[in-house]
């Protein structure tokens, strides 16, 4: 350690390639994978799921599992040689010298240990502190990652913490040792966009307070343009571009990289006249790449002969910051061209009302206490929702975990009953009639896409069979030959090849599997779907297709599309109008215009702020709020933001702790939910703006 | 934690008195009665004379009467006879029709007689427990230990061979109930036939005929090693298996999980992971699998005091039932079911202690 | 004639299971070659612990099946002068031997043992089918809707578990109750779940098409309910469907102590599943909570369940050689490993041998059951 020069890199991984070996055969899982970290430098790691982040990030913690291995090349950490070290000397750098950090932080903590002797663990392994002096130290890396009341949470259990109040734990225990190198796996991707803006804050803080260098692992490119210097985005086991993070976003040098920047929605893209531009064709598995290059099949500017001859190298691309490629023909595109604009379609005007929900509020009655006893308790899920949905339009509806969003769906389909309020589905009152009492008719019409594509199909029912289940029961065609057309139909439609109706769901990959689920909700003929983030758990670049595959059903079926999410970039590039939803209320509802547009209700401003852009030319305010959501049997008294509200100050008197806010109606029929007034509101500046370049 | 306890004993008294009245109807039915009459009266009764003797002894009327007296809630019964002589439940020995209680059943301690043993049946029970309270005991001391560092020593590194060895030894002892095993335990060490004792007596090393007692009538008075080690053996070893195998499986599942990789990438040592980190967590399933064992070996009980003829609790069960003692059965049974309910409570609040997470929550 | 050494009696033996050998050999060579396309069957190959069960349990179930080709003797037959005969035994004037020795009543073991693996083996899995028709029935409801018919059936199912298994065996085997018509009413009522299970199976996939649907589920009822009335009542007219009454006793019995257990372990599986976007895609499109039960969850649910399966058929073995042990089996008569264990305790310390062939041998079906569990589990784990 002591012949190490800090102007040397920290990290150098060199053509690193590392296999699992299951029974039915070997699987690259990384292929000559190159990547240094200088001390003090944070690089990030991008790429979509299954491209073998994790993979690199336990090779250098040399945990790879029984079956994994690393076949070839070479991790020097600080000079030394990884892949070659002994377990005992391994042991010694382990969470002294590097530090690692996952993505599921209730499952990294021992749920039988407090928390105090899970971090003072450390500092007495590679130190050996006594443990007075350990738990001193924890307290004071508690304070460290701003946690309040330190005393308090050393003697807990992780339990009884919040999720982000676990991430933060995490993170004072990888940095108990004060690590040389901290590798973070998709750090917050479990959590809430405010609380990860407030965890991505405080990484960075840390980062430079004690010159820590990171190695960041994400899928999202906005995270990294934030937390980051330099990054190596990664394709199916290898890298495929690396250099400094304003020139790859600027000026990249890879098609992949191009192709992944435009099937993303960035301020300004509009489904109608710059619709996203999804990647053709999927993701390759480990062990069914094609020879030469592994983005071959997808790529634009692919030619044969030339990129499917033989392996292609990393290439420096001269002039830049330590910038390379593994592209063989880079020098030969433009590329600054403008992307080919796929079909430009007309907005649709908005028909006629079909759906009026009138001050809704669903209670549910839970029993508090561990051990069913206790005094029972009232959770508002819903409280007083009001709005009203057209033919073709689409309504989002915006929130973080426990907002209240998936109660509303389950009250809107049927699966429970409203506690008061009303619903109005073309000109029927259905807020009393659960599902099973309603007709026929009502229940195709009303249909449903869920979030996770692994649970959306049954997994142990062919494809074709579980669509034309679905044509039986909204009694479409008349015998079984005629639903299997209809069948074939409905998979052209999401287009799907015909051939898959024979396939089970795990055959299938996640975008696939949420077309049959599009496909399945369309059998009845739907006219108002209810989307709970359909595509939230899928690949980016699977992401835009499927976005534009229902918006091109709508714009056929003049469907009404209520689409649940809290991706707000999403949100911004698809919707007519924006709801916003905190702890069962609406906070804010208006156009798309006006919601993305000051004046903000406090809450969107915040959740605007959070929301990672992988833009360069984006310039945005920071807001980070303090502190958790709170938990909806818990709910604050008065307005139920006040608990992390920055314009609370601005109120007079204590009027946003006491009393609930009333709707302002806004010019344009724009409501907001707050006691700000009108002048303190039309005052507010715009969160995100974007630099003229 | 206190509404929680209460609930669960509401519940377990409800099972009781459900289970208790099961088991009263079942052994009281007509059948059985006419079999008790015709002991106790004579082998040659006519059917009106059985008829007779079932209701002047107190055993015609509603079930549930019956079931009330017998359980102490409902006066016993009283018949005064042509002849002017008052009987009734309540009117034994020496307490005369006068100064008999209204009430005697077990609710007042009083659980009848046993017509095999000639003796009330609260002393044979109490004695007869006492017995299998040291079989039990030393089954416990056998067991626990032994299957927990099985379990434990082989979920600690799946698939390795520590693994496969220990992990065949307890699927072949699950797969061998203790009729199966104590009759290859009695071939093996106390035939003086086959097995290693002929050879053993050849070679001079043991004085008697076989190493151990096949037996275990004598430690009723005198537990020894040799009369002992057979039977309980013969019940810690399927225990053995099955507990460790939950220890297997749990210990396994917390190797998997991202705390036990979050530790040893702290640079925790493996030996320190384990105790430190995985024996905790993963102890908390076969506590309640350990607790829940006890209906089993009392089935266990019952066989091995059968073949070893070591006249406890089991053995006793099989006398009543064999010979139509319905007060014994069903003191016996109300035993067995109290002390399978009483494990179980006590599963479900160690599980709760064990496991923090729902202990605070 | 002499008496067989020990290698020449295994070699008698071997030869006369000729046929199972046969029958293993070609199960093993089809199966091995097209397990790729057998699925969760054809993955167990790959895993030496199944692979070894399944042929212990073959072993036995062609045993069972060719039985009467390998009998060297008439199971209840009780030849002279061969009372406690040793293993080896020549029986005079035949030129055969008493493979295994004789027992108490100059029977022959080893033939008396493959008879009994013929009674073990056709009770044991129809007793653990019944059971898990009952389970099933009874579970997927409970965890399904919860709330107070969860109470209540949770509650029955666990008044029978507190129930030492001994104890409701000698209160439901003993000859007596059988004139009360205990054995029958429960019978009554255990045997009809499984007409309920295919109907309502039937009814929940096909009411969309109503012509189906009458086929299917009158053609199932028409046959269940004659199955039905044979078995519980003994009133089948034709004769086809009966159960000795003794027989049926036992068999209610083991099915009542076994459905408790399987009704957990489905109101478990039930209660996580019932979670899945597929289970609410389904509410979504108005189906019927049987059809959501049976058709959408069920299915998913049989991992865990083929593996307790397996298991189960081994307690079930255990519980019958119980009750053979405490001669409360089918019939003193019967060669049923149990009952055979219990008569040859008697002398065990001094012919060992006609109660630890049966002992072994049901060891090793027992045995052959958990390790299939076993290999099935992993491999159902495994990608
Ligand atoms: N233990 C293992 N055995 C076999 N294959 C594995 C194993 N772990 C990972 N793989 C395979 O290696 C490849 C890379 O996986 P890895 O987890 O590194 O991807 P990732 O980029 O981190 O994905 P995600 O974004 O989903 O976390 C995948 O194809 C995966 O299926
Ligand atoms: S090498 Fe060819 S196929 Fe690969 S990215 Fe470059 S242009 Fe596309
Ligand atoms: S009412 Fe008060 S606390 Fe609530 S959002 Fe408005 S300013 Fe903030
Ligand atoms: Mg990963």
């Amino acid at each position: 350690m002591t012949d190490w020069d800090p102007s040397k890199p920290i990290l150098e991984i060199e053509n690193l390639s590392i296999s699992f070996f299951t029974r039915a055969r070997e699987i690259p899982a990384v292929m000559d994978f190159s990547c240094t970290v200088m001390p003090g430098e944070s690089m990030g790691l991008v790429g979509e799921s299954g491209c073998g982040k994790s993979t690199v990030a336990l090779a250098v913690m040399r945990d790879l599992g029984k079956n994994g291995r690393i076949v070839s090349g070479s991790i020097r950490f600080k000079g030394r040689d990884l892949t070659h070290m002994t377990e005992e000397e391994l042991r010694h750098i382990r969470g002294s010298e590097i530090a690692m950090i996952y993505q599921e932080p209730m499952a990294s903590l021992n749920p039988a240990m407090r928390v105090g002797d899970q971090l003072a663990e450390v500092p007495m392994i590679h130190q050996g502190m006594n443990r007075a002096d350990a738990l001193k130290l924890a307290r004071q890396i508690i304070a460290d990652v701003r946690l309040p009341d330190p005393d308090r949470i050393l003697r807990a259990y992780p339990h009884q913490l919040s999720g982000g109040q676990q991430q933060r734990i995490v993170i004072a225990m990888a940095l108990m040792a004060k690590p040389a190198l901290l590798i973070l796996d998709e750090p917050t991707t479990a959590l809430d966009v405010t609380v990860e803006a407030g965890i991505v804050d405080l990484v960075k803080d840390l980062g430079t307070k004690y010159g820590t260098s990171m190695l960041f692992i994400s899928h999202n490119l906005g995270l990294i343009l934030d937390v980051c210097d330099r990054l190596c985005v990664m394709y199916s086991g290898e890298a495929v571009e690396t250099g400094n993070v304003i020139e790859v976003f600027d000026k990249m040098r890879h098609p992949y990289t191009q192709a992944l920047f435009r099937s993303i929605p960035l301020p300004g893209a509009d489904k109608n006249s710059s619709p996203l531009i999804a990647i053709p064709g999927n993701f390759p598995l480990p062990h069914e790449r094609p020879k030469g290059c592994n983005f071959g099949p997808r790529c634009d500017y692919f030619r044969d002969g030339l990129c499917n001859a033989g392996d292609i190298p990393m290439a420096p691309v001269p002039d830049h910051d330590r910038h390379a490629t593994r592209c063989l023909r880079w020098k030969d595109i433009d590329w600054d061209a403008p992307p080919k604009v796929g079909k430009v379609t007309e907005k649709l005007p908005r028909g006629r009302l079909v759906l009026k929900m009138e001050d809704l509020k669903k209670y549910y009655a839970v029993s508090a206490g561990a051990f069913g006893g206790g005094a029972e308790k009232v959770v508002k899920a819903n409280e007083s929702l009001s709005f009203e949905a057209h033919e073709n339009e689409t309504l989002a509806i915006v929130g973080e975990s426990g907002c209240g969003k998936s109660t509303f769906a389950k009250v809107l389909m049927g699966l429970e009953t409203a506690t008061s309020g009303s619903i109005m589905l073309f000109d029927e009152n259905v807020q009393d009639t659960p599902i099973q009492a309603r007709n026929t008719d009502t229940v195709s019409k009303l249909q449903m896409v869920f979030q996770n594509p692994f649970d959306t199909l049954n997994p142990s029912m062919t494809v074709g069979r579980q669509i034309i289940r679905a044509l039986e029961i909204f009694q479409k065609g008349t015998s079984d030959a005629d639903r299997s057309d209809m069948m074939l139909n409905l998979l052209d439609m999401v287009k799907l090849p015909r051939a898959f109706a024979e396939r089970m769901p795990r055959q299938l990959s996640g975008g696939q599997k949420q077309r049959v689920g599009i496909a399945r909700a369309f059998a009845g003929g739907a006219k108002v779907v209810v989307a709970d983030e359909p595509v939230s758990a899928l690949d980016v670049s699977v992401q835009a297709a499927v976005t534009d595959l229902l918006m091109d059903i709508q714009r056929e079926n003049h469907t009404t599309l209520l689409f649940i999410s809290h991706d707000l970039s999403i949100v911004r590039y698809l919707s007519d109008r924006v709801m916003v939803m905190y702890l069962g209320h609406v906070v804010e509802l208006g156009t798309t215009d006006q919601v993305f547009a000051p004046p903000y209700h406090p809450y969107t401003e915040a959740l605007l702020s959070a929301v990672p852009i992988a833009d360069t030319r984006v310039k945005k305010r920071r807001i980070v709020l303090e502190g958790d959501i709170p938990s909806a049997m818990n709910p604050p008294p008065g307005c139920p933001f006040q608990t992390r509200c920055r314009w609370k100050p601005k109120v007079p008197g204590n009027l946003c702790d006491t009393v609930l806010p009333p709707v302002q109606v806004l010019a344009g029929g724009h409501q907001i939910k707050c006691h700000l007034s009108r002048e303190e509101l039309a005052g507010m500046e715009p969160v995100i703006s974007i630099a003229a370049d | 934690m206190l509404p929680f306890l209460l609930r669960r004993v509401g519940v377990m008294i409800l099972t009781a008195l459900t289970l208790s009245f099961v088991v009263f109807s079942l052994t009281n039915l007509a059948p059985n009665l006419e079999k008790l009459a015709r002991t106790e009266g004579s082998v040659r009764m006519s059917d009106e004379a059985v008829d007779s003797w079932i209701i002047n002894n107190g055993h015609g009327g509603l079930m549930i009467t019956r079931y009330g007296q017998w359980l102490g809630v409902v006066p016993g019964w009283t018949r005064t006879d042509d002849k002017g002589v008052t009987r009734g439940r309540c009117i034994q020995g020496a307490v005369t029709a006068e100064d008999a209680p209204r009430f005697c059943g077990i609710l007042q301690g009083d659980w009848g007689t046993s017509t095999v043993f000639r003796e009330p049946v609260a002393k044979t029970v109490t004695d007869k427990l006492a017995s299998t309270g040291w079989l039990m005991l030393w089954v416990m001391l056998v067991m626990v230990p032994v299957s927990l560092i099985i379990g434990v020593m082989s979920g600690m590194r799946e698939g390795s061979r520590t693994d496969r060895v220990l992990s065949t030894f307890a699927i072949a002892t699950t797969a061998t109930p203790e009729y199966v095993s104590g009759v290859i335990l009695v071939v093996i060490f106390a035939s003086a036939t086959t097995g290693i004792s002929p050879i053993l007596a050849e070679w001079g090393w043991i004085s008697g005929r076989t190493l151990f007692l096949g037996t275990a009538t004598s430690a009723i008075d005198q537990i020894t090693f040799w009369n002992f080690a057979l039977p309980v053996m013969t019940i810690a070893l399927y225990g053995i298996g099955y507990i460790a195998r939950m220890t297997r499986a749990s210990m396994t599942e917390v190797m998997t999980q991202q705390y036990i990789r979050t530790a040893r990438l702290k640079g925790v040592a493996f030996h320190q992971v384990i105790v430190k980190h995985a024996l905790r967590n993963a102890l908390i399933a076969p506590f309640t699998v350990i607790m829940l064992q006890f209906p089993w070996l009392l089935n266990g009980v019952v066989i091995v005091e059968t073949l070893f003829n070591y006249k406890g609790f089991g053995w006793t069960l099989v006398q009543a039932a064999g010979n139509n003692d319905i007060q014994l059965l069903l003191a016996c049974s109300v035993v067995a079911v109290f002390v399978v309910l009483v494990t179980q409570l006590i599963s479900d609040v160690g599980y709760v202690f064990l496991n923090p997470r729902i202990r605070l929550s | 004639m002499e008496p067989l050494s020990w290698p020449m009696i295994f070699a008698k033996m071997a030869v006369q299971f000729w046929p199972v050998w046969a029958a293993l050999v070609a199960t093993v060579v089809l199966s091995l070659q097209f397990r790729r396309r057998l699925g969760l069957y054809g993955k167990l190959f790959d895993s030496t612990v199944g692979m070894t069960g399944f042929v212990i349990v073959m072993f036995w179930v062609f045993t069972a099946i060719f039985a009467d080709m390998i009998i060297t003797y008439d199971p209840i037959a009780q030849l002279s002068g061969l009372k406690n005969a040793l293993p080896g035994t020549p029986v005079e004037g035949t030129g055969q031997w008493y493979l295994l020795g004789g027992d108490h009543l100059a029977r022959d073991v080893f033939s008396r043992v493959v008879m009994g693996a013929r009674r073990v083996l056709t009770i044991a899995p129809a007793a653990t089918v019944i059971a898990f028709m009952v389970g099933i029935t009874l579970g997927l409801p409970a965890g399904y809707f919860g709330g107070r018919l969860d109470t209540g059936l949770s509650f029955i199912a666990n008044l029978v578990l507190a129930f030492p298994v001994i104890l409701l065996f000698y209160l439901l085997v003993t000859p007596e109750i059988r004139s009360t018509g205990v054995p029958i009413a429960l019978a009554a009522v255990l045997f009809l779940f499984p007409v309920i299970f295919v109907s309502v199976l039937l009814n929940s996939r096909f009411f969309t098409t109503p012509a189906k649907r009458n086929l299917y589920v009158g053609v199932s009822l028409a046959i269940g309910l004659w199955a039905y009335s044979g078995l519980a009542f003994n009133a089948d007219p034709t004769g086809i469907w009966s159960m000795d009454p003794n027989l049926l006793n036992v068999f209610v019995s083991v099915v009542f102590v076994n459905a408790p257990t399987v009704f957990r372990i489905v109101r478990g599986i039930v209660m996580d599943l019932k979670s899945r976007d597929y289970v609410a895609a389904g509410q979504t499109r108005g189906e019927g909570a049987w059809y959501i039960m049976l058709w959408e969850i069920l299915p998913n649910a049989r991992g865990p369940l083929i593996v307790d399966f397996c298991l189960r058929i081994g307690y079930t073995t255990i519980l019958l050689g119980t009750l053979g042990f405490f001669g409360l089996g089918v019939s003193p008569e019967s060669p049923d490993w149990g009952s055979t264990i219990d008569d040859g305790r008697r002398l065990l310390s001094i012919y060992p041998h006609p109660a630890v062939v049966p002992a072994l041998a049901l060891m090793s079906l027992v045995l052959g059951l958990n390790l299939l569990a076993d290999g099935l589990r992993e491999e159902s784990m495994r990608d």
